[in-house]
């Protein structure tokens, strides 16, 4: 059980969550997630260790709606419970220092890049930010981004701000040496679809590049192999072995398809939910 | 007076037809009279040998004598004297190859019941409730890493002898493999949820929702205030085949399943959330208790056809006899000699069949089983829309990645002393198949007691 200090609507289906996690704060490192549930019979979900604060002994997780779990997550509000919450899971981001470091985030990936760009740019890296969203409304923690990060791009695909265009063309311009510059290390987060441009975008560069992966995940242990991802043809359990690995490795294709597994069964479970009064 | 009859009491059952299509226990457990009938059976022997098959040494001829004279409370009272968990024991004990295969009736007769007789003593002792303190007499306390049956054991003995005790265990709900492994209809989880009333009501305390090694590291235990500490982390990590097609869409692990199934009630979806999917046909790989467990519960959830497909042939199977005979009666499909080389899937990606091979017996392996040879030109295709693998698990990683000082072996088990479960560590103690590999609940519950034991002892050594 863990209690709910405060939120904030991000955008009308983001929701940034402030925990009273003592035993979580105090373990995290960027990169690692949380499993969490909120009622008895509820699926387990992961979502990512947004932020942290040891002093304070709390966590910060950015919850998007896509499904029932999520959207259950999101009705909570400060001073509820959740359930659940176990972690901090996976292995830690390692990233080599004093490079330029590209973080692209998409989606609820941004928040995924407060805690490790506040790390990087302390000890010394350069550090840029690259959010991408559809609209300007939907981007996310702008501002706290640029707290911690030595640039901040934003990409939205109508032009309402920064750049006119997806993530990837405005990381093809940096690779070419615009803006704040070539990239010596690039980590992705958001959706697979991102993931696998921007794998793309560094492949013929050669640009050490990392994508956090999003299986599906029951136990976060190691112990279902639910989470297999194919990675240099060896098959990964996201849950210990990563969830970030090389994205010149991974497999999307594989990925995206064991995603869409219980598309059915998400479904269903979806409508009986908007049926049952939620939205 | 001991009756020789040489054939066991049967034990009542469900209707195949009725109970393989819901989650029901199959084994409906012995009524009084059947019980001191089939007690009578026992001869008393001079020399039990049965009691060296059990691995906690319950005194087997004691009880059970109990029971003929019609006295259950004191039946359970020398149950409880050697094993903690009696109702657990009496229903998945592999009694075969343990109790039963040594009792002198098994020569010329079938063996007592003692795994039936055990489990009816603990029913009865639940029906009437049992009350069970402890007084916290000494000041230290102990952590318990895992909720399994090895954790579980030795924090009640820890607590009975007055030790304050926290267990921690990763998942949301303790029990191990007792939770998220052996199904509802071979373990109903009201039992399980008694044993663990009855622990808490001793005063062990249960934190959930913790995994040693990542929420706390093991050395923050000592910061923590425990004088010892006990790992009983279970061997959870489950094994693949390695061969092509794995990642296709329907291709799972039996842990997977059975935790879908189990641990997240998976089988009321859409009433809980998680969904678990089972095709039409269902092929199961392996053939110890956790792939009977997976066929007969793919059986449950509406599949058409579930087949085992095993590479040895049933006399190298693992699996509980009862299991088998179960399985065979509800339906299972045994493919013996039968070994996957390949999963079939079509363009959606979508499992579609499993490639096979038939094999044939040759020499002894390492293990003493007969080595399976491919025999050329057998390939087949069994056409199945889900594969799941049961080819067994190894000891969860995790812990010993992130401690310094703990030893394993090569199979990545933990190294600890036999009789005291001392591991590498000081203070550290560990048991169950952490330490032994897939084994056995009772040689589960049987380490953590020792453990417990050697735990006092190093605490408070005996003046
Ligand atoms: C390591 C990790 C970190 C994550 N971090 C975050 C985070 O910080 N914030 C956040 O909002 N979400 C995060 N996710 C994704 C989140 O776990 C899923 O969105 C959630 O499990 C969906 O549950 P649901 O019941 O709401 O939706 P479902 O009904 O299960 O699914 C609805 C839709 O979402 C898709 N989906 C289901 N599970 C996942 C998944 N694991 N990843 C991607 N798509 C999925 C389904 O294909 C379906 O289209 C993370 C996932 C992983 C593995
Ligand atoms: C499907 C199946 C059927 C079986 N059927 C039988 C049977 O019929 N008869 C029989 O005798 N045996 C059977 N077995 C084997 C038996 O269940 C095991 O031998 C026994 O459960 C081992 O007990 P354990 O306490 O060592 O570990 P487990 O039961 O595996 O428990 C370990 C616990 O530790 C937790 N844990 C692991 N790592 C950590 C960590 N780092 N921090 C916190 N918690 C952690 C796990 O979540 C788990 O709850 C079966 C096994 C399976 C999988
Ligand atoms: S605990 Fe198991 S081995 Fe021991 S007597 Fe009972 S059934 Fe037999
Ligand atoms: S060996 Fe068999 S007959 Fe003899 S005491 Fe044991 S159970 Fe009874
Ligand atoms: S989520 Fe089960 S092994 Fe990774």
């Amino acid at each position: 059980m863990a209690k709910i200090l405060s939120t904030r609507q991000l955008t009308p289906i983001t929701k940034l969550f402030v925990v009273d996690a003592p035993l979580v704060a105090e373990a995290a490192r960027p990169g690692q997630f949380v499993i969490l549930r909120v009622r008895e019979g509820g699926e387990r979900i992961p979502v990512t260790i947004a932020d942290y604060d040891r002093a304070a002994r709390t966590i910060a997780i950015v919850v998007q709606e896509v499904g029932v779990t999520t959207r259950l997550v999101n009705r909570l509000g400060a001073g509820d419970d959740i359930l659940d919450v176990v972690g901090p899971l996976g292995t830690p981001v390692e990233i080599p220092a004093g490079g330029h470091v590209v973080g692209v985030g998409g989606g609820f990936g941004a928040a995924a890049l407060l805690c490790l760009m506040r790390e990087l740019t302390a000890r010394g890296d350069r550090t840029t930010s690259l959010l991408g969203a559809r609209t300007k409304e939907l981007l996310i923690l702008v501002d706290e981004l640029r707290a911690v990060s030595t640039n901040v791009e934003l990409c939205t695909d109508d032009g309402s701000a920064g750049h006119h265009g997806l993530v990837t063309g405005r990381l093809a311009e940096l690779i070419a040496g615009q803006g704040p510059g070539r990239p010596d290390h690039v980590i992705a987060i958001g959706p697979e679809v991102m993931m696998r441009a921007v794998a793309e975008a560094t492949r013929p560069e050669r640009i050490h590049t990392l994508v956090s992966m999003d299986p599906l995940m029951i136990d976060g242990t190691g112990m279902c192999g639910g989470c297999r991802v194919i990675v240099g043809g060896e098959s990964k359990f996201a849950c210990v072995d990563g969830p970030c690995f090389d994205a010149h490795q991974v497999d999307f294709t594989v990925a995206m398809r064991r995603g869409k597994a219980y598309a059915a069964e998400e479904k269903l479970a979806a409508e009986r939910l908007a049926a049952a009064g939620g939205r | 007076m001991p009756v020789k009859r040489a054939d066991k009491t049967p034990m009542p059952v469900r209707l195949p037809e009725e109970r393989a299509h819901d989650f029901g226990e199959v084994n409906e457990g012995y009524a009084l009279e059947r019980a001191m009938f089939e007690a009578e059976r026992c001869l008393r022997c001079q020399d039990p040998v049965c009691v060296e098959g059990c691995p906690v040494r319950i005194p087997i001829s004691d009880f059970i004598h109990e029971v003929a004279a019609g006295d259950l409370v004191a039946a359970a009272r020398i149950l409880r004297t050697a094993n903690p968990l009696p109702a657990i024991c009496g229903r998945v004990c592999p009694q075969e190859t343990q109790c039963e295969e040594r009792c002198v009736m098994g020569g010329r007769f079938r063996p007592v019941a003692i795994g039936h007789l055990e489990r009816f003593v603990a029913d009865q002792e639940r029906a009437r409730g049992i009350s069970t303190t402890a007084e916290r007499t000494h000041s230290e306390k102990v952590a318990v890493i895992g909720a399994g049956p090895a954790g579980l054991v030795c924090a009640g003995e820890l607590a009975r002898m007055g030790y304050g005790v926290t267990v921690y265990e990763g998942l949301h709900a303790p029990g191990g493999v007792l939770r998220y492994g052996i199904p509802e209809f071979r373990l109903p989880k009201a039992i399980l949820d008694h044993e663990i009333a009855v622990l808490q009501a001793m005063g062990v305390e249960i934190v959930c929702d913790v995994i040693v090694g990542r929420t706390l590291p093991l050395d923050r235990l000592f910061e923590m205030g425990y004088a010892a500490v006990f790992v009983g982390t279970g061997a959870g990590l489950p094994q693949f085949l390695g061969i092509p097609g794995e990642d296709l869409n329907g291709v799972m692990s039996a842990n997977e399943f059975l935790t879908r199934v189990n641990l997240m009630k998976g089988y009321t979806f859409p009433e809980a959330d998680t969904p678990v999917k089972i095709g039409k046909r269902v092929a199961v790989v392996g053939a110890g208790n956790t792939a009977m467990d997976a066929v007969r519960t793919a059986l449950r959830l509406g599949a058409e056809e579930a087949t085992i497909v095993y590479r040895r042939s049933d006399k190298e199977m693992t699996a509980r006899v009862e299991e088998h005979e179960h399985a065979i009666q509800e339906g299972v499909v045994f493919d013996w000699l039968t070994s996957p080389i390949e999963v079939v899937g079509d363009e959606t990606g979508w499992v579609t069949g499993l490639r096979c091979q038939k094999m044939r017996l040759g020499e002894p392996d390492a293990s003493g089983r007969a080595r399976p040879v491919p025999i050329p030109g057998s390939e087949h295709v069994i056409p199945v829309d889900t594969v799941i693998v049961a080819i067994g698990t190894s000891p969860n990683p995790l812990l010993v990645r992130t401690t310094k000082g703990l030893q394993t072996d090569r199979h990545g088990c933990l190294v600890a002393n036999e009789a005291t479960g001392l591991t590498s560590k000081p203070l550290v103690f560990a048991g169950g198949d952490a330490v032994t590999g897939t084994a056995t609940v009772i040689l589960a519950a049987g380490a953590g007691k020792r453990a417990a034991h050697a735990i006092a002892e190093a605490l408070s050594p005996a003046a």
